[in-house]
């Protein structure tokens, strides 16, 4: 029997019969049903993904008429920055690598971030992002968000003032740590509260929250409450992004409007960011190295499509290295991306990326 | 979107499933999704405000001329047409919506020379 040339998880090629890639995706779709108790694919959109994965073709792509829109977290990093941030670090200051996201590459959004992109550190440089973000609003028309990252892991010791959860769970101290989290997210909630103001003063078209619960429920608390904040005192659209598919409880115990944070899966935390008062959600399904790419697509749109199907705001699920059936790499073959992308739009009905 | 080196990851999705921003009209359809309208629903608007089809919102053929003609930005470099705010300006009127940086330039402008 004839092999097709797909990949990994980990971007490594890897030769598979068209039985095993529809093997794949079913059990992919499968395993994502039984972890977030959603429906699985479709048999017509089961036969979509075979047919995309037994393309031999380089590059996919979604049919002409059913395109979505781009939003871009970590700003220009991917120009600028280090490796980091896959970053190429091409000779351009910030300003000139937006005008470019928007004329040469045709980007439908655009936004201006710190190169740490963490709250904390941005926040001391505030008046100097607000600069960038303010001159681009002159010379650009896409609209421009203000991004960054809560990021509440940097408020624990030794990058920060409070007791560190992850040194005190191992000690058994567990209502100390509940109370180090529950100090940290405060201060968290404030600096995001305080940084989404300044954007707001410059005009932002937006603000992109980005990375969230990547410390776990703290961190997601304290970022629905700023965006429920930030968004009912300033009319200011907000952006959520998730950092993995499911929020990790390291608190275990804290609640938005009544919900338990800990272990809740995308289409559960859509209900929370909605009450938030965002306007664009995007949910991650993370990428397992070990199973193909086929599997992990599957899983990701079964996901995304649960996501879809039940939002009253746009959805814009994550699909950067590593996320989304996108291989974790750090240079990402285009092949995979190209058809995570449209599986991601044809399937999963995402209104954007 | 997410991490990924420019032409792997960027470039990529772009092609794959964007709208092509300012080549056609992925900027004014994500001014209505920052409004909280879900895809189809902005098409729709965007494209009805246009008087163009939901087809013609992404064909860089229709929407370059349409955006010159209409003179709200056009993606290459043509001395004479709307710039910057003033082309945001013009695109807040024919979208019937508030952009932050125009209302800002409406304050700036209007405000007394002490």
């Amino acid at each position: 029997m004839s092999t097709i040339i797909t990949r990994m998880g980990d971007a490594a090629t890897v030769e598979m019969t068209a039985d095993d890639l529809r093997r794949d995706i079913v059990e992919g779709s499968e395993a994502a049903a039984a972890k977030g108790k959603v429906p699985v694919l479709e048999d017509r959109e089961v036969e979509y993904l075979v047919d995309m994965f037994t393309c031999p073709s380089r590059i996919w792509g979604v049919e002409r008429g059913h395109e979505a829109i781009l939003t871009k977290d970590g700003s220009t990093n991917t120009i600028c920055s280090s490796r980091l941030s896959s970053g190429v670090c091409a000779p351009l200051n910030r300003e000139a690598a937006v005008r470019l996201f928007e004329t040469a590459f045709a980007f439908d959004t655009m936004e201006v971030g710190h190169t740490d992109y963490s709250v904390k550190p941005a926040k001391f440089l505030a008046s100097l992002e607000a600069q960038h973000l303010e001159f681009l609003q002159h010379v650009t028309i896409l609209p421009l968000f203000y991004g960054f990252m809560p990021n509440l892991g940097l408020y624990y010791r030794p990058d920060g003032p409070y007791p560190n959860p992850s040194d005190l769970l191992p000690m058994g101290k567990i209502a100390e740590a509940r109370a180090a989290q529950e100090e940290a997210l405060e201060a968290c909630r404030e600096d995001v509260v305080w940084l989404s103001k300044q954007m707001v003063d410059v005009a932002a078209d937006g603000i992109n929250y980005d990375t969230v619960a990547s410390t776990g429920d703290a961190d997601f608390l304290a970022t629905l409450r700023a965006c429920e904040e930030v968004t009912s005192t300033t009319g200011l659209p907000v952006e959520i992004g998730m950092a993995a598919e499911m929020v990790l409880g390291f608190h275990g115990e804290l609640e938005y409007d009544g919900v338990r944070l800990a272990g809740l899966w995308p289409h559960q935390q859509l209900k929370l960011v909605e009450k938030a008062g965002a306007a664009i959600f995007g949910p991650v399904v993370n990428t397992n190295t070990r199973k193909s790419c086929a599997w992990n697509v599957a899983r990701a749109v079964t996901f995304v499509k649960a996501v879809t199907a039940e939002a009253t705001i746009p959805i814009h699920p994550n699909v950067g290295m590593g996320v989304g059936g996108v291989p974790t790499c750090e240079v990402v073959p285009a092949d995979m991306v190209s058809r995570a992308s449209a599986a991601m739009v044809e399937i999963g009905r995402a209104d954007g990326l | 979107m997410g991490t990924g080196d420019p032409s792997g990851m960027g470039l990529a999705h772009a092609l794959a499933s964007s709208m092509g921003g300012i080549k056609t009209t992925g900027d004014l359809v994500a001014r209505m999704q920052l409004n909280k309208m879900r895809l189809p629903e902005a098409k729709r608007y965007v494209a009805d405000k246009l008087g163009v089809s939901v087809l013609d919102l992404t064909d860089s053929t229709v929407m370059r001329t349409v955006r010159e003609d209409l003179d709200i930005g056009v993606v290459t470099a043509v001395p004479g047409l709307a710039k910057g705010l003033e082309a945001k300006a013009r695109i807040a009127e024919l979208l019937d919506i508030r952009i932050n940086c125009v209302e800002r330039m409406k304050q700036k402008i209007g405000a007394p020379l002490r």
